[in-house]
């Protein structure tokens, strides 16, 4: 015992020395000050070195276990169970019962019209929405970044449709499409195109007088995508906005001295760079068009009609209005691993890069 | 093509057309992010007669405007809006406390395999939510009042004798419930925002603060939570409006009609049978309202959360 605590006296002194060197003379108070906590992190280092893990992995852990634990719990532990419960026969009232497991939902799913209905329309939702609110989000970021007066209310502006509720602007879109008396039905009134539409877009065997934008089969997925590009490109503006934003000015400029007209400039020399940022934006769309329920369900209730119903809304439909638990269940598998082809190899590129 | 062969008064014009072209688009975008929101306001003004006859986005004219679609709709979405704040803002506060913790525990305090842990935390924020409704729904509604049924009558038997229920239609309890999901399922997202925050800060101020001797309990409060205020504006706006802005979970797990929040009365009263445009606008808008003022005082911050979640 003593011949340590001789030797970490030494040690403290040599240290001691060290630091006075190092210092003006006087501070003698400090360094004393010095000479303990350097004793005393030894001590501590020692036992923390003896340690099957890191002492900063025990230390942390207070901060972030008990979070990751409840969110774990959320998220994950119910995705599993979820799992399981895709495999039972559990349905309407009463409790699951974990005996016998099997795929025959699956089976049941592979042979239902209206689950590969809701799978195209899932499909050709996250395509075409992701595409469009990446194309007009850049065009909108490019004008943004031009220069302009008011930049601030701008983007305010077109931000805005994203800070509202599903359920919202779902109800003033449906006011929009309105057959009779909506906004784009007057406006075609007005420039008397009325009949020409109608002939366009009416499916066979349909007599209309009016166009009616969310029940005819060529129309209405096309109109809740239009509204949700509506809703959601302000989204992928602020993000190309911040990568146009990290360009360096000279690659402006350059393209300029060699003469390249500013459409030329954008195409090879600024587009190009804000790969990662589509990467990123394109991501968090999709995940938005997966959950688009709550736009669909507040736009046409739990029944929203084959030609506008996606995977998110039949899980719902069929897990909380038909009690049939597990084939809801099994939907929900379906959705997640969607998103997991989405997100997986998102996440794990970042995590190769180090950007996480 | 030759812009060189033209004069120089002429270019000069070109640029000034092109920039009136640009603030023409610009104006264009004004009017399609807009339209949606003017026709709905001009329309809760308008009388049953008026909506049908004016073009939706015009003002009502002096006869055919009336505050009663207004009024109807305040009173019916009035409860929802405050069952909306019970609910919201306890769960916005406490994600973004639990992210932040989470966050530093994984971002200021280094370790060796942390990365993986945020990998799996982050990766809850991309999950659709059906895949977890069924299991939530059991949970709420079988698993813990079971539980909390055996342990309560277990352990008090002697007071309850052993006829205690679990109040699963108790309306504040419900809320309650609903609180604490959006609690749980907000921490990856807040965790994300804080993280990115905190991968900034400079290392020297911990280093030193640690070779002082300050715990890490001590640096988390003395050091990173007063400079974690701006982010915690930045998660709270966010966070606020995602979560008041959530139907699926409530659908799920409220069906107390008295505690039923502001989004699922408005879509009860855009699903009703008689199609009133100008009392559904005026839901609408009312619904919309807590989230419109925190966007327009707290725009910036609101944009930042935005941009944090990639």
């Amino acid at each position: 015992m003593r011949e340590i605590l001789n030797r970490l006296r030494t040690a403290g002194d040599s240290l001691r020395s060290v630091v006075s060197r190092d210092e003006s003379d006087g501070q003698t108070l400090a360094t004393d000050g010095g000479t303990e906590t350097a004793v005393g992190d030894r001590r501590r280092d020692t036992l923390r070195n003896s340690l099957p893990v890191e002492w900063e992995l025990i230390e942390s852990a207070p901060f972030w276990l008990p979070p990751v634990l409840l969110a774990a719990f959320f998220v994950y532990g119910a995705i599993a169970w979820n799992a399981v419960l895709s495999l039972t026969d559990f349905q309407g009232l009463g409790e699951p019962s974990y005996g016998q497991l099997d795929l025959s939902m699956y089976a049941q799913m592979a042979s239902d019209g209206a689950f590969w209905q809701a799978t195209q329309n899932t499909l050709v939702l996250l395509v075409v929405f992701t595409i469009f609110c990446l194309a007009l989000g850049l065009f909108v970021a490019i004008l943004i970044d031009q220069n302009i007066r008011f930049e601030n209310t701008f983007r305010t502006i077109y931000l805005l449709p994203m800070a509202l509720s599903f359920v919202v602007t779902a109800t003033m879109w449906s006011w929009v499409y309105n057959a009779k008396n909506g906004v784009f039905n007057q406006l075609l009134r007005l420039l008397n195109l009325e009949g020409l539409i109608i002939t366009l877009l009416k499916p066979a065997g349909v007599t209309a007088e009016v166009v009616q934008w969310l029940s005819w089969n060529t129309t209405a997925l096309a109109a809740v995508i239009f509204a949700l590009i509506w809703q959601f490109s302000g989204y992928a503006m602020v993000v190309f906005l911040a990568g146009l934003r990290a360009i360096p000015t000279e690659h402006y400029e350059a393209a300029r001295v060699d003469g390249a007209s500013t459409v030329r400039m954008y195409m090879r020399v600024i587009i190009p760079q804000l790969r990662a940022s589509a990467v990123s934006a394109s991501v968090v769309l999709m995940v938005f068009a997966l959950k688009a329920f709550d736009f669909i369900y507040s736009l046409r209730g739990s029944q929203p009609g084959a030609n506008m119903d996606i995977l998110a809304t039949m899980m719902y439909r069929v897990a909380f209005d038909s009690l049939r638990w597990a084939y809801g269940s099994a939907i929900a598998i379906v959705l997640f691993l969607l998103a997991l082809l989405v997100i997986g190899p998102y996440l794990y590129s970042e995590y190769r890069r180090g950007e996480l | 093509m030759s812009t060189e062969s033209r004069n120089p008064l002429s270019k000069i014009q070109e640029m000034e057309n092109s920039r009136i072209g640009l603030y023409a688009v610009l104006l264009f975008g004004l009017v399609f992010y807009l339209f949606p929101v003017e026709t709905a306001v001009m329309t809760m003004f308008k009388t049953q007669q008026s909506f049908i006859e004016t073009v939706p986005f015009a003002p009502p004219s002096a006869d055919g405007f009336t505050l009663e679609a207004l009024t109807t709709a305040w009173n019916t979405l009035r409860p929802g809006l405050i069952n909306s704040m019970i609910m919201a803002i306890p769960a916005t506060i406490l994600s973004a406390l639990f992210g932040s913790l989470t966050a530093y525990g994984l971002t200021t305090i280094s370790w060796r395999g942390q990365v993986g842990v945020v990998v799996f935390i982050i990766a809850g924020i991309f999950i659709p939510y059906q895949a977890v409704l069924v299991p939530l729904a059991q949970f709420w509604y079988q698993i813990l009042p079971d539980l909390l049924n055996g342990f309560v009558n277990t352990v008090f038997g002697f007071a309850t004798g052993g006829n205690w229920t679990y109040p699963i239609r108790n309306g504040y309890l419900q809320l309650f419930q609903l609180s604490v999901t959006h609690a749980a399922y907000g921490i990856p997202i807040c965790t994300l925002l804080f993280r990115s925050y905190y991968q900034s800060i400079s290392d020297e101020m911990i280093e030193a603060a640690r070779l002082d001797g300050a715990t890490a309990f001590s640096i988390y409060k003395n050091i990173i939570l007063p400079l974690s205020l701006p982010m915690f504006a930045v998660t709270l706006i966010y966070q606020f409006t995602q979560v008041y802005n959530d139907l699926l979970f409530a659908l799920v797990l409220v069906n107390e009609p008295s505690s039923q929040v502001a989004t699922q009365r408005l879509a009860a009263l855009t699903g009703g049978v008689v199609q009133s445009f100008n009392t559904t606008m005026a839901g609408a808008i009312v619904a919309a309202l807590p989230t419109l003022l925190v966007y327009i005082v707290f725009g910036e911050q609101f944009a930042k959360g935005v941009a944090g979640e990639t």
